[in-house]
């Protein structure tokens, strides 16, 4: 083998690739598991437990931290803060990816991909929420593909195809906002259904504005998280823009973070109020209801206020994990650990570890796309033949 | 009250009362949060 080769074979088997390589092996034979075998093959869902973690975290976690795409384009394109126009490109990233694996993994839960299209040209369920969520998002994953392919075509060179999309920027985020607004709340509505289900302290009537305002939490927060992902692994991509304006990114998002989510607190209050359930907040649920809101809302509340006030940087990056592990957290209690509470404990869902391990295999085929994506496209600096285009 | 509502008028006089009173003491706390959110900010 010549050193060439040897090289090339060495710089292939990074750590990062080999524990990929194993966990798309592995996720490839579960797909096959659960295409051949069907949900019981891999799963421990049952007619209690229809909804598992391919829902509440593949599909509403992956959503809510996907809102990362419309909160930063809706701030520079109609709000005109044009300082964060650095992070649009890596947000609607990291958002399209999102709602790809989104649908990916839907299929795992739903099964028969081939029918993926019945909602809408066989059999429109007009009257059903679940209908309205799959419109929207299917428009916005369409939507989320245009705002994204400039940075592609930049990359292939097709400049009069790229120049004629770069003109739609304006309409896409406006529809990628109201798409957002609806599906993000619609998420929430898909438990209105189930009342007697939910535990009273996560039921409310208004759980669709609860998962919309902590979609926009999600958003800020990931943009964050993902912008220090980026400066730490792809530093070397980043030209001097990026560089420059990741500080104010990090602050402005910080600073709307710790407003949203003190607004967030205060309508979770009202919510507990308004249903007259206080007496809830002294039993064990209450008080796993009281670590979310306190642990996971008003610390990191507090946590983005006195990092923006002191300008520290670091404690507005640590803050964007414990707000991002928060909205996991809300979604899980409100889909799988608050979602039939009255059931005996041999009767509640946890799990099957091959749910787990297709799950992981989707959060790293999004790592691996965004990867590739980054390290050949523009999306951390500028084309040096499209600076000053927008 | 301790409680017991023996009406919907009742349950919804209780507790829109004391949502009333949370929303205003809410909408000062946010005021005050702001000008703590903002008050080291430079022009």
């Amino acid at each position: 083998m010549s050193e060439k080769a040897a090289a090339a074979s060495k710089s292939f088997f990074t750590p990062f690739n080999v524990v990929a390589g194993i966990i798309v092996i592995i996720g490839l034979i579960l797909t096959a598991l659960r295409f051949t075998g069907g949900l019981a093959a891999v799963t421990n869902l049952s007619d209690y437990n229809p909804w598992g973690i391919w829902i509440g975290f593949d599909l509403l976690v992956g959503v809510a931290l996907a809102a990362g795409g419309y909160v930063t384009s809706a701030a520079v394109y109609l709000f005109g803060m044009k300082r964060y126009h650095s992070a649009v490109r890596a947000a609607i990233l990291t958002g399209f990816l999102g709602y790809a694996l989104v649908v990916l993994a839907l299929h795992y839960d739903v099964g028969r991909p081939w029918r993926l299209p019945y909602p809408f040209i066989i059999q429109q369920g007009t009257t059903s929420v679940l209908f309205e969520v799959a419109a929207c998002v299917a428009l916005y994953l369409t939507v989320l593909f245009l705002e994204f392919s400039p940075a592609a075509l930049e990359w292939l060179g097709m400049e009069k195809l790229r120049n004629l999309i770069t003109k739609l920027t304006l309409v896409l985020t406006i529809f990628g906002v109201i798409l957002s607004t609806l599906h993000q709340s619609s998420l929430g509505a898909l438990f209105l259904i189930a009342p007697s289900k939910l535990h009273p302290l996560w039921y409310s009537p208004y759980l669709p504005v609860f998962f919309f305002v902590t979609s926009v939490i999600a958003g800020l927060s990931m943009v964050i998280f993902e912008s220090t992902l980026s400066h730490r692994y792809f530093g070397d991509k980043m030209d001097e823009d990026h560089i420059r304006e990741k500080d104010q990114i990090a602050l402005g998002f910080g600073k709307a973070a710790s407003y949203v989510l003190a607004g967030y607190f205060a309508i979770k209050v009202i919510g507990v109020s308004a249903g007259n359930h206080w007496h809830f907040l002294g039993t064990s649920y209450g008080l796993w209801f009281l670590v979310e809101l306190f642990g996971f809302v008003a610390l990191p509340c507090f946590l983005y206020a006195v990092g923006v006030r002191d300008k520290n940087l670091r404690l507005i990056r640590w803050t964007a994990v414990i707000a991002v592990l928060g909205i996991i957290l809300n979604r899980f209690n409100v889909c799988l650990i608050a979602f039939n509470w009255h059931l005996p404990s041999s009767e509640r869902y946890f799990p099957h570890w091959m749910e787990i391990g297709i799950s992981v295999f989707v959060v790293t085929i999004g790592v691996i796309l965004y990867r590739f994506i980054v390290t050949r496209m523009p999306i951390l600096y500028e084309h040096p033949e499209y600076t000053d285009a927008h | 009250m301790d409680g017991i509502f023996y009406t919907l008028q009742e349950f919804m006089t209780y507790t829109e009362s004391v949502t009333y009173i949370l929303i205003v003491a809410i909408l000062l706390g946010m005021l005050g949060f702001w000008i703590f959110l903002v008050e080291r900010d430079e022009n």
